[in-house]
């Protein structure tokens, strides 16, 4: 048994605990910490594989976030109105059922990633970085000027969406909803990493010119990664949208982007639970410095250069040491 | 017919033309020796084979046009590269290097960990960790891993000590013994050369401009243009 898996038993472990303890104790703000940390931990999820697998430094992936947002609250803002979302040759409706939000949300950000992707993955380094950021704007400003659905204002949905069998409204019950999704989003992502397709990625990250020369497409091998990655981060926006009851054009914007980054920075660049342990961590800092000190994020952004300088595999690094191969 | 058809190639990098016109040709199961000195084009020669670098002029492979085809589209018709420098996939461990170029055909793991008994032994380990003469071992196995029509090795031998060169020359041999590989074979020790090589073609200033049995590259001829 590695130090790496009995740390990521540990974070399981506590991402268990701590919400059950909440839930026991009455503190349904604690809950809601935890639902928050668990959904930035499934967006940080998403991009770690187009990142820390496939080194692609994606300053986008608000896009995907803020698609899966204005999916829930689109589809939620019509059923709620009980304004169909399209009366023409045929109807389509509104919906406040979770598991066809999440589908809607996860092929809609499957399908701009493709495009993204493909136009984006035509460059590498940092060309490749401002792309994804110029999309990023682009939908940023174009969901300010959105005003059917709230422009600058946002979108309100007033109940949470509901799913079969469970009631949402109830903290603990959307929180083990978030935390099974998670879990299958890290499941994913090992297996990915463990599979040929992974291997291809990862050489394909290392050394992209031979990975061609041995006969592999490491451009569709990246191509498709980002789709999945944009998916994962997709379905993220979607949870993160219903846990606020509101979507805005924040969720677009390129602070977005930057802090599911930095979720990834503070975890552990590649490794499978640094995305949990990077965004458990933020929301941590940003809940208990930020009540001592309204400029929190300074003590973030030292945090962040003492990591990048010192300790490049994150806290997952700094706790389990340099990372296993694959064997 | 010829397994390889180079003519009248020509390439650049940028502004720069490297290739002046290159003819080739080699046949299947024939081991080439592509010789020059520094600079004269030998790696952009195999650059424009396996299609990383563009090229005008006439590129055939087993009746395909190379030209239409991208860099692992040519590997995939049989063009295995073992590439200066190695370039293996530092982070991956020696078996993973291996699996990941997999391709159906008669070089699996367990011909490679014959051929490479070093490698067998680590296959866990990863290839950052290898040293010189292994990292070069599994830059050949993870090339005849796509089992290839085709081997091109690019100074395969280059800066590794004496008895792993040896070695390396020995395998060289024995593809060329016992599985009727066709080989491209870049490297400036003469003396072994000589041993698995059935022609030669040399290179000067962006051109073949000598090709011919092994054993007709008299020592005037090696000395003048391979400075050997």
């Amino acid at each position: 048994m590695s130090r790496e898996w009995i740390v990521n038993a540990a974070l399981i472990a506590g991402l268990i605990a701590v919400p059950l303890w909440a839930h026991l104790s009455g503190e349904p703000f604690t809950i809601t910490l935890a639902t928050r940390a668990v959904i930035f931990a499934l967006a940080a999820v998403g991009l770690n594989l187009a990142l820390g697998l496939g080194g692609m430094v994606s300053f986008g992936h608000a896009v995907f976030f803020g698609l899966g947002g204005y999916s829930m609250g689109i589809l939620a803002h019509h059923a709620q109105n009980f304004l169909p979302l399209y009366d023409g040759l045929f109807l389509i409706e509104g919906t406040k059922s979770m598991p066809v939000i999440w589908l809607v949300a996860i092929l809609v950000s499957a399908l701009a990633a493709l495009l993204i992707g493909l136009l984006s993955l035509r460059t590498s380094g940092v060309y490749f970085i401002m792309i994804t950021l110029a999309f990023g704007q682009m939908f940023y400003y174009f969901a300010i000027s959105w005003r059917a659905y709230g422009g600058e204002d946002g979108l309100s949905i007033w109940v949470r969406n509901g799913f079969p069998g469970l009631n949402t409204l109830d903290p603990i019950q959307f929180y083990c909803l978030c935390f099974a999704l998670l879990c299958a989003a890290l499941w994913l992502s090992a297996r990915i990493a463990r599979s040929p397709f992974g291997l291809v990625l990862n050489a394909a990250r290392q050394v992209p010119a031979r990975v061609e020369t041995v006969g592999l497409d490491g451009q569709r091998a990246k191509l498709v990664a980002f789709v999945i990655s944009g998916a994962i981060t997709g379905l993220a926006g979607a949870l993160f949208a219903d846990l606020n009851r509101f979507v805005s054009p924040t969720m677009f914007s390129w602070h977005m982007s930057g802090e599911i980054m930095i979720f990834i920075i503070l975890g552990g660049v590649a490794r499978l639970f640094g995305p949990v342990a990077g965004a458990v961590l933020f929301v941590a800092m940003e809940h208990v410095l930020g009540d001592l000190w309204d400029h929190w994020h300074i003590l973030l952004g030292g945090l962040l250069l003492v990591i990048v300088l010192f300790g490049r595999g994150g806290v997952i690094g700094l706790l389990a040491g340099k990372a296993q191969s694959h064997d | 017919m010829s397994l390889l058809t180079l003519e009248q190639v020509t390439a650049r990098y940028g502004a720069a033309q490297a290739l002046f016109g290159v003819d080739l040709s080699l046949d299947e199961g024939e081991v080439l020796a592509l010789m020059g000195r520094n600079g004269m084009g030998k790696s952009t020669t195999v650059k424009t084979i396996c299609r990383m670098l563009p090229a005008e002029g006439r590129l055939v492979f087993d009746g395909h046009d190379l030209a239409r085809l991208s860099s692992h589209q040519a590997a995939r018709l049989g063009i295995g590269l073992v590439p200066e420098g190695r370039r293996c996939f530092r982070d991956l461990t020696v078996a993973e290097n291996l699996i990941v170029a997999a391709r159906p055909g008669h070089w699996d793991m367990a011909r490679i960990g014959a051929l490479f008994p070093r490698l067998a032994e680590r296959q866990g380990q990863r290839a950052a960790t290898l040293s010189g003469g292994e990292q070069q071992m599994l830059a050949i196995g993870r090339a005849l891993m796509t089992n290839p029509r085709l081997l091109i090795l690019d100074e395969a031998t280059e800066g590794l000590a004496p008895l792993i060169r040896a070695e390396i020359w020995a395998v060289i041999a024995r593809l060329k013994a016992e599985t009727g590989l066709a080989i491209l074979v870049i490297d400036k020790s003469l003396r072994e050369l000589r041993q698995v090589a059935d022609r030669a073609a040399i290179l000067a200033r962006g051109q073949v401009v000598w090709t011919g049995a092994m054993d007709a590259l008299d020592h005037e001829t090696s000395l003048r243009h391979v400075g050997v």
